[in-house]
This record gives C-alpha cells, sequence and structure tokens, in this order.
C-alpha cells in the first residue's frame, strides 16, 4: 500500500516531466526533461518491483540508471559538435 | 507494537516524502521561467525525492542483497545527476543562452552582461563570466 501512494507520485511527475518535454522552447529543456523522466522510470521499476514482490526489477532499473546519462551526454554532444565522433578537444573552441 | 511496526511507520514517512519531493520538483520543471532554473528545480528533486524514496525502500527490504543493489542505484543516479546537469549548463551557456536577471525595474531580463549592466551604473548586475 506503502508502495502504491509513491507510485502514484512518481507517476505524476512523470506526466508533468513529460509535458515540459513536449512543449519545452528549447532543446535543453526537452533534454532536461527527458534526463528526468529517465530517473522518474528507473524510481517507478524499483517501486514496482518492491509493490509485486519481485526484486528482480531492481537489475532493470540499474541498466536504465547507467544508460540514462550516456544518453544525455551523447545528445549533448551531437548537439554541441554536429557529430558523435569528435574528438575531445573540449576547450578548443571557447 | 512491535519494531516492525516502527520499520513500517519510518518506510511509510520516507517514501511518502521522496513521492512529494519528487513531484515538487515536477512542479517546478513546469513553472520555472528558463532553462536553468527549471535545471535547479528539477535537479535539487529529483537528487532528494530518490534518496528518500530508496531510503523508504532499503528499510523494508532489510539487510539483504536487495538493499546493495538498490543504494547501488542511488549511488548512479547521485554522481550522473549533477554531471548531465553541469554539462547541460555547460551546453545551454555555449550556445548563447543566458540566464534571465532582473533588472533595475525589477523585469526579467536575459543576462547577458554587456546587455544588462548599463555603462556608469554604480552597481553591476552580478552577471557570470562569458563562457
Amino acid at each position: 500500500m506503502m508502495f502504491v501512494a509513491a507510485i502514484l507520485a512518481v507517476l505524476a511527475a512523470l506526466v508533468l516531466t513529460v509535458a515540459r518535454a513536449l512543449k519545452g522552447p528549447t532543446v535543453f529543456d526537452r533534454l532536461l526533461a527527458a534526463n528526468s523522466v529517465g530517473t522518474a522510470a528507473i524510481l517507478l521499476l524499483a517501486l514496482f518491483g518492491f509493490m509485486t514482490g519481485r526484486p528482480e526489477f531492481l537489475d532493470i532499473g540499474l541498466l536504465y540508471a547507467l544508460l540514462n546519462v550516456i544518453g544525455t551526454l551523447a545528445v549533448l554532444k551531437f548537439f554541441r559538435y554536429g557529430s558523435l565522433g569528435h574528438g575531445g578537444e573540449e576547450e578548443a573552441e571557447t | 507494537m512491535s519494531i516492525g511496526f516502527f520499520t513500517d511507520l519510518l518506510s511509510w514517512l520516507l517514501l511518502v516524502a521522496g513521492g512529494f519531493f519528487f513531484l515538487v520538483g515536477a512542479i517546478g520543471l513546469n513553472r520555472m521561467p528558463d532553462v536553468f532554473t527549471r535545471m535547479h528545480a528539477i535537479s535539487v528533486g529529483d537528487t532528494l525525492g530518490a534518496g528518500l524514496l530508496v531510503a523508504g525502500m532499503a528499510l523494508q527490504a532489510g539487510p539483504t542483497l536487495v538493499t546493495v543493489k538498490l543504494l547501488l542505484i542511488l549511488l548512479v543516479i547521485w554522481f550522473t545527476g549533477p554531471v548531465a546537469t553541469h554539462a547541460l549548463a555547460r551546453a545551454a551557456l555555449h550556445d548563447k543562452l543566458y540566464p534571465l536577471v532582473a533588472n533595475r525595474s525589477g523585469k526579467l531580463v536575459e543576462g547577458d552582461p554587456d546587455k544588462v549592466a548599463p555603462k556608469g551604473s554604480s552597481k553591476p548586475v552580478k552577471g557570470r563570466a562569458k563562457p
């Protein structure tokens, strides 16, 4: 029962975050919202696993957590350099 | 009134508080005026909400492997969240997107330090250095 309350709160937060991802004026708003959707999905998976008594969901959550940040950074790099294969000259053009 | 009762009570409190802060962060993401303030709202809410939710779940799991996995998830979230937010803020600044600041008359304007601080004003608007 206690997990249902937390799940409902996280679901409501997820809906609000998706709303921002859809209407965000800049690409950074959308990326921020996408990152937050990932975090909400991880917690939702963990809470759902606890609610149904199957903690195997935690492994999937861990995988999502690792993929989430890589996705965000990859999209950021793509928007900054126009490709993902760019070398590491981070400070070259600032 | 066993020890389990108090564990459940504490777990309830932590889970409800975590959901609350998570929700507040998401509301802030929708209400704030520009991308930097939105970043502030959602990253703080995410970090605190995830910590409280994981603490509540760990209390229910007890000292098992499940708790170790939960703490691992929390560790990943706590390390990668600020890294992603920092990279996002840097990319936004690099893209000539400046934070909103209040000017003399209290209106929100985009805080390009060259445009906001008028020449000869005694107190220039505190901005950040150019990227």
